[in-house]
């Protein structure tokens, strides 16, 4: 008797012609989660299937890893019998034992792809339900409210049976967008800004800027356990960690003191750019939520995005905070978020930051500093990168 | 002259010695006997600790069954705290204490606070001292408990706490007197015999021995209520196996201090050097004073947030504390205490010293405080 995994797919059963090149994205993404040789997959009919080689295989750990796959609508651990109605109520009655004798009431939902097999989806209901009836006094079938529902999916090779399905992640798999490149502060935003791009199937670089010694290794490291959870969902990521104290203590210098915020965030974001540029990223990604903050205003958007020619993605632009903080917490980096170590965008933070800059004015103000300079040096010399897995 | 590191937070921790690492590798490799076993390897293991228990009944001057071994201050400070309170609730339900007090007797005592209990939080003066005056004028024969610490672990400031002992009596009040003793002991005399305490934490960490251990003195005239439950270790206050090596290490500490006279005067010599020069320093406060104990000096540069001085000492291998210690809103509930203004608050650091500082160090410090000043002054940091 087997015990096995069943994956369904998600948004990726709606695509036509691509949609082979789309699985085999997923496949792969799950295939890393799993330790080499210790399941087989096999796919048909938008359900992937992990067939086990190995004994004593931790199956809940490994559906909590594969949860975090995107492009999953749904997985569970389902019991394979032989395609024969007898198989299939010997399973039922032995395997589903505990969920059969602990609840009240039941229902049987089958399904057939093999529209060959001798009895219809409706007669295996039916058959079954009263196999179940039978050997459990204590059941008594509800179609509509059932405690228990037992599933049955009699497919091309084998039937399969289970009970308790858990949620996946959904989306699309990471690696069938584009890869995005994203500015990763230490905040609640950027990671949940991150994980929604990856949902939707981009994969991930990430930028980071420190500004030793306002900012220290705690941030930085505060970053790196970030990323390592977000990798759980996005896949490997490349972080950069950017040495950003010079170009912010030159605006501090010369620039206008209200302008300070905006002119920090143009240069990361031509940062971002060239590296996006240089890793074939075709679009930036950043954590701006409308309004949520000085630098975050309309007018204030405005003047970061003219910084750069890319496309800039604001997954979160239309979200509240604890819209935001919900999703932080539901991908677990709410709690690493709020560790309160200072990120370099909040040390230089003007008591009275402009809302509504002029994007002439802040150019005119930019002039003051040697952008082009700043930037080619921090490129050659203060680049830090980190595969995170 | 250049430097591999210049370590100068030794009120978080202290360097062990050599010896007392090697005493602790010892005991742990040999001696890993469960002491409460009956047979002899457990006998021997039993035996360590109690020698070890004697060395530090010896310093402190009190009987041997007076030390219970702990984790640490901060278990210490809950057990006293707590376990007198319980045992002491049906006589009054008033405690004195002071508002610059550890957080492991703070929370503790709001914990308290929040089942019923009255607590008065002592206010220092904004030299960060408490009176002997407010001491009297808070306690009264409703007051079941007093804990006021030897030597503030922010601004080194001493207070007044031998006196305490007599005007609990003068109020004829039979009130417990608890002493957090972490930064003091080994440091500055510490006998219980002067001090009248009833009870007394004091930390490993903190005087040259291993982390994870400590001990409450606990005066066998009093009673406390346990909190954990197990085993018969530690009199039933403290269940669990002891950790041998720790505590082997800790009494090998103790024994190492003895000579805390001498360690005081060189230290005093280090504090005064970075003191006096300090004056000639342009908007440089000095929080508190702790002229009585050089081993804590608290200093606000200001205009500069202490964090980036911390990163900018830090990068180059000087360790100090701020005593803020986190960026958001966590401000030095000390300083804060004293009355000192924000932004001096915001900007002060913690200078802590040990024995094994040299002037060298003191005055390689000054010359990287000093380039610090230059590099990070004028910076448009928030504060």
């Amino acid at each position: 008797m087997k015990k096995v995994i069943l994956i369904k797919v998600g948004e990726i059963f709606l695509k036509g012609l691509n949609r082979p090149a789309f699985e085999k994205s997923l496949i792969n993404n799950i295939r890393k989660k799993l330790k080499k040789g210790e399941f087989e997959l096999k796919n048909s009919e938008s359900t992937i299937c992990l067939f086990p080689q190995k004994d004593n295989i931790d199956f809940d750990y490994v559906l909590e890893k594969i949860k975090k796959v995107f492009g999953i609508s749904v997985l569970c651990q389902a019991f394979v019998a032989q395609k024969n109605i007898k198989d299939i109520s010997d399973v039922l009655i032995n395997f589903f034992k505990d969920d059969l004798s602990n609840s009240k009431s039941f229902k049987i939902a089958s399904k057939r792809s093999d529209k060959n097999f001798e009895f219809t989806s409706c007669q295996i209901s039916q058959i079954l339900g009263s196999i179940v009836l039978e050997n459990y006094k204590n059941l008594r079938v509800d179609l509509c409210n059932p405690e228990l529902i037992v599933n049955i999916e009699v497919r091309k090779n084998y039937a399969f049976l289970y009970s308790k399905t858990i949620s996946g992640s959904k989306g699309m798999p990471v690696g069938t967008s584009s890869k995005s490149t994203a500015l990763i502060s230490g905040g609640i935003d950027s990671p949940v800004a991150i994980w929604m791009m990856a949902k939707r199937g981009s994969s991930i670089n990430a930028v980071h800027f420190a500004s030793p010694p306002y900012t220290n290794k705690r941030s930085e490291d505060k970053v790196v356990r970030l990323v390592e959870k977000l990798s759980q969902y996005c896949g490997n990521i490349k972080l950069f960690i950017v040495g950003f104290t010079k170009i912010q203590e030159e605006i501090c210098r010369k620039c206008r003191k209200e302008l300070h915020t905006i002119i920090n965030r143009r240069m990361m974001m031509k940062i971002s750019e060239n590296i996006a540029k240089t890793e074939n990223s075709k679009s930036l990604v950043t954590g701006e939520s409308l309004a949520q903050v000085a630098s975050q205003t309309i007018d204030s958007i405005i003047c970061t995005n003219a910084a750069v020619n890319t496309l800039v993605l604001r997954p979160l632009i239309g979200m509240d905070k604890d819209e935001i903080i919900n999703i932080a917490k539901k991908i677990e980096t709410f709690d690493i978020s709020i560790e309160p170590f200072q990120d370099c965008c909040t040390v230089f933070t003007p008591k009275h930051p402009n809302t509504r800059p002029d994007l002439n004015k802040v150019l005119l103000d930019e002039n003051n500093i040697d952008s082009t300079q700043l930037i080619s040096d921090t490129l050659s010399k203060n680049i830090e990168i980190k595969e995170i897995k | 002259m250049n430097f591999k590191e210049i370590y100068f937070d030794n009120s978080a921790s202290t360097k062990p010695s050599d010896t007392v690492s090697l005493e602790v590798y010892k005991t742990l490799s040999s001696n890993f006997a469960n002491p409460s076993s009956m047979h002899t390897k457990g006998y021997e293991s039993a035996k360590i600790v109690a020698q070890s228990r004697k060395k530090i009944a010896d310093v402190l001057k009190c009987e041997s069954n007076e030390i219970y071994f702990t984790s640490g201050g901060t278990e210490s400070n809950n057990i006293a705290i707590l376990g007198s309170v319980y045992a002491k609730k049906h006589k009054g339900n008033k405690i004195v204490t002071s508002s610059c007090e550890h957080f492991s007797v703070l929370k503790t005592c709001k914990e308290l606070e929040s089942k019923g209990f009255e607590v008065v939080y002592l206010k220092p003066d904004k030299n960060g001292k408490i009176h002997e005056e407010q001491i009297f004028n808070a306690v009264d024969s409703n007051t079941i408990f007093v804990s006021i610490m030897a030597a503030n672990n922010e601004t080194g400031v001493c207070f007044p706490v031998e006196k305490i002992k007599n005007i609990i009596k003068q109020k004829s009040s039979d009130a417990i007197f608890h002493i957090d003793a972490v930064q003091s002991f080994c440091k500055i005399e510490t006998k219980i015999s002067k001090l009248k305490c009833d009870l007394l934490t004091v930390s490993a960490h903190k005087m040259h021995g291993p982390q994870g251990i400590g001990a409450l003195f606990c005066s066998n005239k009093i009673k406390i209520h346990p909190l954990i439950f197990g085993g018969d270790q530690e009199r039933k206050i403290r269940p669990g196996t002891e950790s041998v090596s720790l505590i082997s290490g800790f009494a090998k500490a103790v024994e190492e201090s003895k000579n805390f006279d001498k360690n005081f005067l060189k230290v005093s010599e280090l504090f005064k050097m970075c003191k006096n020069s300090f004056k000639n320093f342009q908007n440089v406060k000095i929080n508190g004073s702790s002229d009585f104990f050089p081993y804590i000096l608290n200093i606000s540069f200001l205009g500069i947030k202490s964090e980036i001085l911390l990163n900018f000492l830090s990068l180059r291998n000087i360790f100090v504390s701020s005593a803020s210690a986190c960026s958001k809103n966590k401000k030095s509930h000390v300083l804060k205490a004293m009355g000192l203004p924000s932004d001096r608050i915001s900007s002060s650091i913690r200078i802590s010293f040990s024995k094994n500082n040299t002037k060298e160090e003191v005055l390689y410090f000054l010359k990287v405080i000093d380039n610090a000043l230059e590099a990070l002054k004028n910076k448009n940091t928030s504060i």
